[in-house]
């Protein structure tokens, strides 16, 4: 039976390997060139697919099936309503009739969630904290990705009888209530005293809430979930912020909408009607329209732009590398000009002689590609301890960094190798 | 009995073409050597010594005549039919040795069996017994950079025995060597040659050259003189001269 692999194989790789061990430090060096590309390689993808599947995750959670709608505030028109006549009141974003007029003209709505969010302190004996108060239904954790850590979240009941309860998040249940059970106490927010019913956690806060308008640069963390219809009974419609000692007042009535479909491909033939809707019932746009689908999209595309620069820059430094290989094999030939000949003069072939230098250059380069692969691999675990960046090694950037160097170590090899091969056995023996 | 030369060169030639001139470095030489005979080459430089050498060797094809090497025609083979010639047929020693520096002793002995495709683990035995016939058999494991000259020289001899070739060609086997390890290395030929290799030799020295049974001179790219040596030829009754120098 013949050996799967055969032996003249075997011994011609561990010739190049003793060759090489002559001059450790050398290979070492130039395997370095290939070390760094196929390292750079996996760890620069690994990367890059990390930042573009956090975004992702980010966007998927905003709902593949949901279109956003939120309030936008002209900040042209800071102190004028639309009918013209004026007011110290600033008027503008999505009604309670929007919501009703989408949810029933738009085909293939699933559900709607309106959200009221405004800014106030929230108390608890002699503890303030600035938070949102967001008036909402009982559908937001289902639709926003919220986690019900303790207690429970609002029920159809709060909202019919406005109930004065709340559910707050775990951050700001921590800075009120040290060392105490937050279920059961009230705390008091504006005028209203409300009644801690559960404790939850957000994910993904930040690409929630607006990032233009009026709840802009407000502590996300810090939550405080209420009936909407409480919301809208106990601190009415008129929101007023005292900034800089000035006196601000802004009548909005919903600041967001969030429309869930019944699948991802209603979405598309939606956002045009959408669009259509509310340009005829908003005179100015104070809204903005955000459907993650697109955003998705949009993120793939620039993670297919953000991979094929990635990949040429290390494509470039593996090219390096194997040029510095070359570099050295052809030193190489030079120096053992003289083995050749003797080689050759005790019977090798040209194609033994190539083989020989060849192998050695695949050695050198496939070594270098599988310390690349280890270095590689470990990279990104450093950087995901030390940056806190999450990284994605995917296989095929390990297959394609690793099969890169090795068909480096051929291309590159080839030369120095047929150079050898063709060197005259007369004149590399005469070689000092 | 009338035996047959294992190297017949008939009208042998080559001219090195250098652009503007040409250089005839041998004009025709014919010379027979028969087996278990012991020849030294001798000429100054310049004579055509090395060019012989290097055709005898089949490192280097003739312009024009004929190489019967053991009965085959060898001058107009193809570089991979050479390269298996002198793999299986010839044995080198050379001037400085030529070891190979990263392989052992019996590596060293090794390579040209490697090339005829065979194992050193199924030739190890093989190997071995060259190394312990020249002296070696306790340094199989030494790289040639820890030997003094004369043991490398003798590790080159070995190697030129083990695939058992028709003829060994030692090119200035002495030269780098001091008077009393290169006596020793010339010994190890002599008893070579009694035990019936065929060795040609090419030297500047006379005292080496008065070893071999038959000393051929060279002149211009002629074989100048071609005798037989009397005092070692009655050692030997093989060695014949058989042709001599056509002018």
């Amino acid at each position: 039976m013949k050996p799967l692999i055969p032996i003249a194989l075997v011994r011609i790789v561990q010739l190049g390997v003793k060759s090489l061990l002559l001059h450790k430090m050398r290979s070492a060096l130039t395997m370095l060139g290939i070390i760094f590309g196929v390292c750079s390689v996996i760890a620069m993808l690994a990367i890059g697919e990390g930042a573009s599947h956090e975004a992702q995750e980010a966007i998927k959670k905003l709902g593949s099936s949901n279109v956003i709608i939120r309030s936008v505030k002209r900040t042209a028109e800071n102190s004028s309503s639309g009918q013209g006549k004026r007011s110290f009141v600033a008027e503008y974003g999505l009604t309670y009739r929007d919501a009703a007029r989408l949810q029933a003209t738009i085909p293939g709505i699933r559900r709607v969630l309106p959200l009221r969010i405004m800014r106030d302190d929230v108390r608890f004996s002699s503890i303030s904290h600035p938070c949102q108060v967001i008036g909402t239904h009982p559908l937001y954790p289902e639709i926003n990705g919220v986690d019900l850590l303790a207690g429970r979240f609002l029920t159809e009941t709060d909202e019919r009888y406005q109930n004065n309860i709340c559910a707050i998040t775990l951050s700001l249940a921590e800075s009120l209530f040290t060392g105490q059970n937050p279920l059961e106490q009230e705390v008091k927010i504006g005028a209203n005293y409300f009644r801690v019913v559960g404790i939850v956690r957000e994910r993904g806060t930040e690409q929630k809430r607006p990032q233009s308008g009026a709840t802009e640069g407000q502590t996300i963390d810090a939550n405080v979930y209420i009936p909407l219809s409480a919301a809208r009974n106990r601190f009415g419609e008129v929101i007023f912020r005292r900034s800089a000692g000035s006196f601000e007042a802004e009548k909005v009535e919903l600041h967001q909408l969030t429309l869930q479909f019944e699948n991802p491909e209603s979405v598309e033939t939606a956002v045009p009607l959408i669009q259509r809707l509310l340009e005829r019932f908003h005179e100015r746009k104070d809204y903005e329209l955000v459907v993650p689908l697109e955003l998705l999209r949009q993120a793939e595309r620039t993670k297919r732009i953000f991979n094929v620069v990635l990949g040429s820059i290390a494509a470039i430094s593996l090219l390096v590398g194997g040029i510095g290989i070359m570099n050295i094999m052809l030193a190489t030939v030079t120096e053992r000009t003289r083995e050749i000949g003797i080689r050759r003069a005790l019977g090798a072939k040209k194609k033994d002689i190539t083989t020989q230098f060849l192998v050695e250059t695949i050695v050198l380069s496939v070594g270098g590609g599988l310390i690349g692969v280890a270095v590689g691999v470990i990279t990104p675990l450093l950087v995901e301890q030390v940056a806190g960046m999450k990284t994605i090694i995917t296989w095929w950037s390990v297959v394609v960094a690793f099969g890169i160097s090795a068909l480096v170590g051929v291309v590159f090899g080839l030369y120095p190798a047929r150079r050898a091969a063709h060197l005259d056995p007369i004149e590399a023996l005469r070689h000092t | 009995m009338k035996s047959q030369p294992i190297i017949q060169l008939q009208g042998l030639t080559k001219t090195y073409d250098l652009g503007e001139i040409q250089v005839h470095a041998l004009r025709g030489v014919n010379l027979d050597i028969e087996a278990g005979s012991y020849v030294a080459i001798m000429g100054a430089s310049g004579s055509g010594k090395s060019t012989l050498l290097n055709i005898l060797g089949c490192l280097d094809r003739p312009t024009s005549g004929r190489y019967w090497l053991g009965g085959d025609d060898v001058s107009t083979l193809e570089d991979d039919a050479l390269s298996i010639i002198r793999g299986q047929r010839l044995g080198f020693i050379f001037q400085s040795y030529n070891l190979i520096d990263q392989l052992t002793v019996v590596e060293n002995i090794h390579v040209p069996l490697f090339y005829q495709g065979r194992d050193l683990e199924q030739c190890w035995d093989e190997c071995v017994k060259f190394a312990e016939l020249v002296g070696l058999g306790d340094r199989l494991d030494h790289r040639p950079k820890q030997l003094s000259g004369g043991q490398q020289q003798r590790v080159a001899i070995a190697r030129s025995l083990v695939n058992n070739p028709l003829m060994i060609l030692a090119d200035e086997p002495t030269g780098n060597l001091d008077s009393q390890t290169g006596r020793e290395v010339l010994e190890v030929l002599d008893r070579l040659n009694a035990a019936g290799k065929t060795i040609v030799l090419v030297t500047h020295g006379e005292e080496v050259a008065t070893r071999a049974h038959r000393v051929v001179r060279m002149k211009d790219g002629f074989v100048d003189s071609d005798v037989l040596n009397r005092k070692t030829i009655s050692t030997a009754a093989t060695a014949r001269p058989v042709a001599a120098a056509a002018r």
